[in-house]
């Protein structure tokens, strides 16, 4: 009885086996769509995105997933697990290429090579496998299920009868008679190399070394049909192994075990994103396994923007990391500071990493403690539409009004300057309105503002703000700590640098005048 | 197989080597007179004999033994060793006229092989013949062993299986290939075999061949197929071609190295043809070891002189021994310098074991000779000049050996005494 495994990805318990296909509506606000798409870009063949899209998953399986993370993290199993998927990624190479061929025997032939390759991959990961020291329990399981496989009579059958059928047609040696255009296949006799004997002749005038003719000659990598003929002769002299290699074929033609390939296809998921932190990981950044709970009171120590992370690596700036927390009856985080301050940043990090916790991988950070949310709203500034043909103010309206029906108390809202094209009087009662919906849905969330009067709205929202360096008020830290709102001040300070605050102004002015 | 004509057991061009000095030694000397008339008129025995001479200097007595009575044999059969060096150099030029096709496939380079073996095969031939001709006359130990090695390798058994090697190359009757089946199916490499070229024992072979065969025709218009056997036809004969080729660059290297070393005494020939027009004499010098000090010679004239005037000149005796200084004074123009060029000439000519321009000479051997003449072109820049001669003198005693020779002509004529001298010193 060989021990069922079903899927890397998913504990045996995991009800819902339709993955999403489609990306979620949120990832272009969260700039999670140039993530993922990084992530998958080296490994499109494989179609990896659907498993980054699909959310929300049962705690369960996040921490399935995570303890799975945890042990590739350690590069010996990394590295093995590397070889495994390359090996069956030039198993499955190959037999494409063996469908393609046409002159029987050759393909038969080419196709023991691949089996034999997928023989040696599996059973050499088996026993890596063995080895190694595993904690997740979805490799444990795994290996359990390959250490069977691999001493299972449909297995042992399969790789030692190729090789046995190798070995015999390796063994086969046959004469060629040529004259004009006719070709004799003959069995072998035992002839001595005639070349040998040339020269051997010629040898004793020999000097010193001499120039090598052979490079002029490279045999063509694709059998000729002279060649296939000649096979054929071949198996004419040779009945019963050409027999014996036409039934291995015909009998083993779907060898591959379905639950290596799925497995060989999902372990792609851990492999792809751990490549992709890695990256970030060796510029100094860390990143950590978070804690989730359907508990709303949350903490990030040293969190920050993944994509802008990543981008960060490849132009060598340094990246700022932010700390927040939701505690008690917090929900609501209101960012408000400078222009260019980090606000929108700190807003989208917000997002990610409840995104990227719910999918089971470790998130930017020290440490993390979660929400387990269901869904994941976002309301960004989108440019004009003109063929929905409404105005600005419109179009945010509606979109918000979508946002606060579907949004629930399971969820996460993440609003980025709404209503800014609205006067500030009407954007602050707007503002307040939905302010009070959502205290009344009691969802957590990030609001990101210009309306200081908000951050103060309720003892459910915590004021954050965008700091400054004292020093020069003008350069920003990306700091976003929490604090009482007080706009106007960063405002002053950016006209300042350009002269451009009312007293110097009247004194730039007044001087030409 | 190897000549050894210039070094008992070696090849003069794998151990050859040359004084620092020489190319002092050519100009004050004046040997390229002498390498011209060698030469008589061939560049490649010029640059032979300017090699041998001017290595000679590091040779033995043994060796100059040896190459005295090879050159004794080639003065007794001068047509002799001509031959052998008109065949070597034919026998090269021979390779370029079928080696055109290089490089292009193994089928072409076996035919370029063919071609040039079979005309190799005629020089060979030829070379065994004057083996054949001159063994019982020859006496020294480099022909009796040379010409004894030819007889028995390039005997007819050599002749008879090289040339059925390159009738069975022909194909003439097809090829036959074994090989093994490797990886892919497809055949691990092509190993050629043997046929039968007798018509009637390949008739047979053919007919008693084993019944179990598969046996298919190409279709004449199946150009594909064609190039399919082409590939595998060129791939089997790869090897073979391989071995052909080279086994024609050894012949033709066998055959530089014979023109290298017949080359030597083929300018020794001409030189001495010349010397008999003019009537001056020559002689095999007696060699003596390095530890004697000994300069005995009659008759003793500068070659270079003589050659160059087209006439008899005057030549000088000797009787030193155990004399390691000799000072040469006199009138100007009285032939000191002349004397010391022959001197100097003489010991290069006996050391590389030529014959040397006089009626009797013997010396001891030297492992150097150095030349310390003035430098006419220096004359304008008196201050300079001792400034040059000592810094020339001090290059010398930087190579100085117990066993040199130096040659000083008015050497140091700058300095205060003001009066000419000239001398040759030995340690």
């Amino acid at each position: 009885m060989r021990t069922e495994f079903f899927s890397i990805l998913f504990t045996p318990r995991w009800q819902v086996k339709v993955l999403n296909e489609k990306m979620p509506d949120f990832f272009p606000d969260l700039h999670l769509d140039q993530v993922i798409e990084t992530i998958t870009s080296k490994k499109t063949e494989y179609n990896l995105k659907p498993f980054f899209y699909t959310f929300p998953i049962d705690l369960e399986t996040i921490r399935y997933r995570q303890q799975v993370m945890k042990d590739l993290e350690n590069p010996a199993l990394f590295k093995q697990v590397e070889l495994f998927v390359q090996g069956m990624q030039s198993v499955r190479k190959q037999l494409i290429q063996v469908e393609k061929i046409n002159y029987p025997y050759h393909k038969e032939r080419m196709f023991l090579d691949v089996v034999i390759l997928y023989c040696e991959t599996i059973s050499a990961f088996a026993n890596a496998l063995m080895r190694l020291s595993l904690n997740a329990e979805g490799l444990i399981a795994f290996s359990r299920y390959l250490t069977d496989y691999i001493q299972s009579a449909y297995f042992t059958t399969l790789f030692t009868e190729a090789k046995s059928i190798i070995q015999e047609l390796l063994s086969i040696k046959y004469n060629l008679y040529i004259k004009d255009l006719r070709i004799h296949v003959l069995p072998s006799q035992s002839e001595a190399d005639y070349t040998l004997e040339v020269l051997n002749t010629f040898a004793k005038f020999q000097q010193g070394k001499v120039k090598d003719y052979k490079n002029v000659f490279t045999r063509s990598s694709q059998i000729s049909h002279v060649e296939a003929k000649i096979l054929e002769g071949l198996a004419t002299l040779n009945p019963h192994i050409f027999n014996r290699l036409i039934d291995y074929y015909a009998k083993n033609s779907q060898f591959l075990d379905r639950t290596i390939t799925t497995f060989e296809h999902e372990i792609h998921f851990y492999l792809s994103y751990l490549e992709f932190i890695d990256h970030i990981k060796r510029s100094g950044l860390q990143f950590c396994y978070p804690l989730l709970s359907d508990t709303k009171e949350i903490e990030v120590k040293e969190g920050f923007d993944i994509a802008l992370a990543h981008k960060g690596v490849e132009e060598k700036t340094t990246i700022v990391t932010n700390n927040f927390c939701l505690k008690g009856n917090e929900r609501l985080l209101v960012v408000t500071g400078p222009n260019q301050g980090g606000k929108t940043t700190f807003a989208r990090m917000f997002g990610q990493m409840h995104y990227l916790a719910g999918i089971g991988c470790p998130v930017p950070g020290v440490k993390a403690q979660l929400f387990l949310c269901n869904h994941i709203f976002t309301h960004f500034e989108k440019k004009e539409d003109i063929q929905n043909l409404r105005s600005k103010l419109e179009d945010d309206l509606v979109r918000l009004h979508r946002l606060l029906q579907q949004c629930s108390s399971g969820d996460i809202v993440i609003l980025n300057e709404i209503l800014t094209s609205a006067t500030l009087h009407d954007s602050i009662f707007l503002s307040k309105k939905i302010m009070e919906k959502i205290i009344d849905l009691d969802v957590i969330g990030v609001w990101v503002t210009f309306i200081d009067e908000l951050a103060s709205y309720s003892e459910k929202t915590v004021s954050m703000a965008a700091t400054i360096f004292p020093e020069n008020p003008a350069l920003r830290t990306y700091k976003i700590v929490r604090m009482p709102a007080n706009g106007l001040a960063y405002a002053l300070s950016i006209a300042e640098k350009y002269q451009l605050t009312y007293s110097m102004l009247k004194k730039r002015i007044g001087t030409k005048v | 197989m190897k000549a050894f004509l210039l070094f008992e057991n070696e090849d003069f061009e794998s151990v050859k080597k040359f004084p620092p000095q020489g190319q002092t030694l050519i100009h004050d000397l004046a040997l390229n007179v002498l390498f011209s008339a060698m030469a008589a008129g061939d560049d490649f025995i010029f640059k032979v004999v300017n090699e041998v001479l001017l290595s000679g200097i590091y040779n033995n007595t043994e060796t100059i033994i040896y190459r005295q009575q090879i050159l004794n044999d080639c003065l007794n059969h001068p047509q002799m060793i001509r031959e052998m060096y008109r065949i070597a150099n034919e026998a090269i030029l021979s390779k370029n006229k079928h080696w055109w096709a290089l490089s292009s496939s193994p089928s072409s380079i076996l035919y370029s092989s063919i071609n040039t073996l079979r005309e190799l095969l005629i020089y060979l031939q030829q070379l065994r013949n004057i083996a054949d001709n001159h063994y019982v006359c020859i006496h020294s130990k480099c022909f009796t062993r040379f010409f004894a090695m030819l007889q028995q390798e390039l005997n007819d058994e050599f002749f008879n299986k090289a040339n059925e090697h390159l009738t069975q190359l022909e194909f003439r009757n097809g090829v036959m290939f074994s090989t093994q089946l490797s990886t892919s199916n497809r055949a691990s490499y092509y190993q050629l075999c043997k046929l039968n070229t007798h018509k009637k024992g390949w008739l047979q072979w053919f007919r008693n061949r084993e019944k179990k065969e598969y046996v298919f025709n190409i279709h004449p218009r199946d150009e594909s197929g064609i190039r399919a056997l082409r590939e595998l036809t060129e791939e089997g004969v790869l090897g073979v071609s391989n071995a052909l080729a080279q086994s024609v660059e050894h012949i033709i290297s066998f055959f530089q190295m014979l023109k290298t070393e017949t080359a030597f005494y083929v300018g020794c020939l001409n030189l001495s043809e010349q010397l008999q027009i003019l009537d001056e004499p020559m002689t095999f010098p007696i060699p003596l070891d390095y530890s004697e000090r000994t300069h005995t010679f009659k008759d003793l004239y500068d070659i270079c002189l003589a050659l160059t005037l087209k006439q008899k000149v005057i030549g000088n005796d000797l009787q030193a021994e155990n004399k390691v200084l000799f000072i040469i004074t006199g009138a100007n123009q009285g032939g000191k310098s002349t004397f010391l060029r022959s001197i100097g000439i003489a010991q290069l000519m006996m050391q590389s074991g030529m014959f040397v321009p006089a009626l009797y000479f013997s010396a001891n051997v030297c492992d150097a000779l150095f030349t310390h003449f003035r430098r006419q072109e220096d004359l304008t820049m008196q201050s300079g000049k001792l400034d040059e001669e000592l810094n020339r003198m001090n290059k010398i005693v930087d190579q100085l050996t117990p066993n040199a020779m130096i040659l000083f002509n008015e050497s140091f004529a700058a300095t205060t005494t003001g009066k000419d001298r000239k001398y040759a010193v030995r340690w």
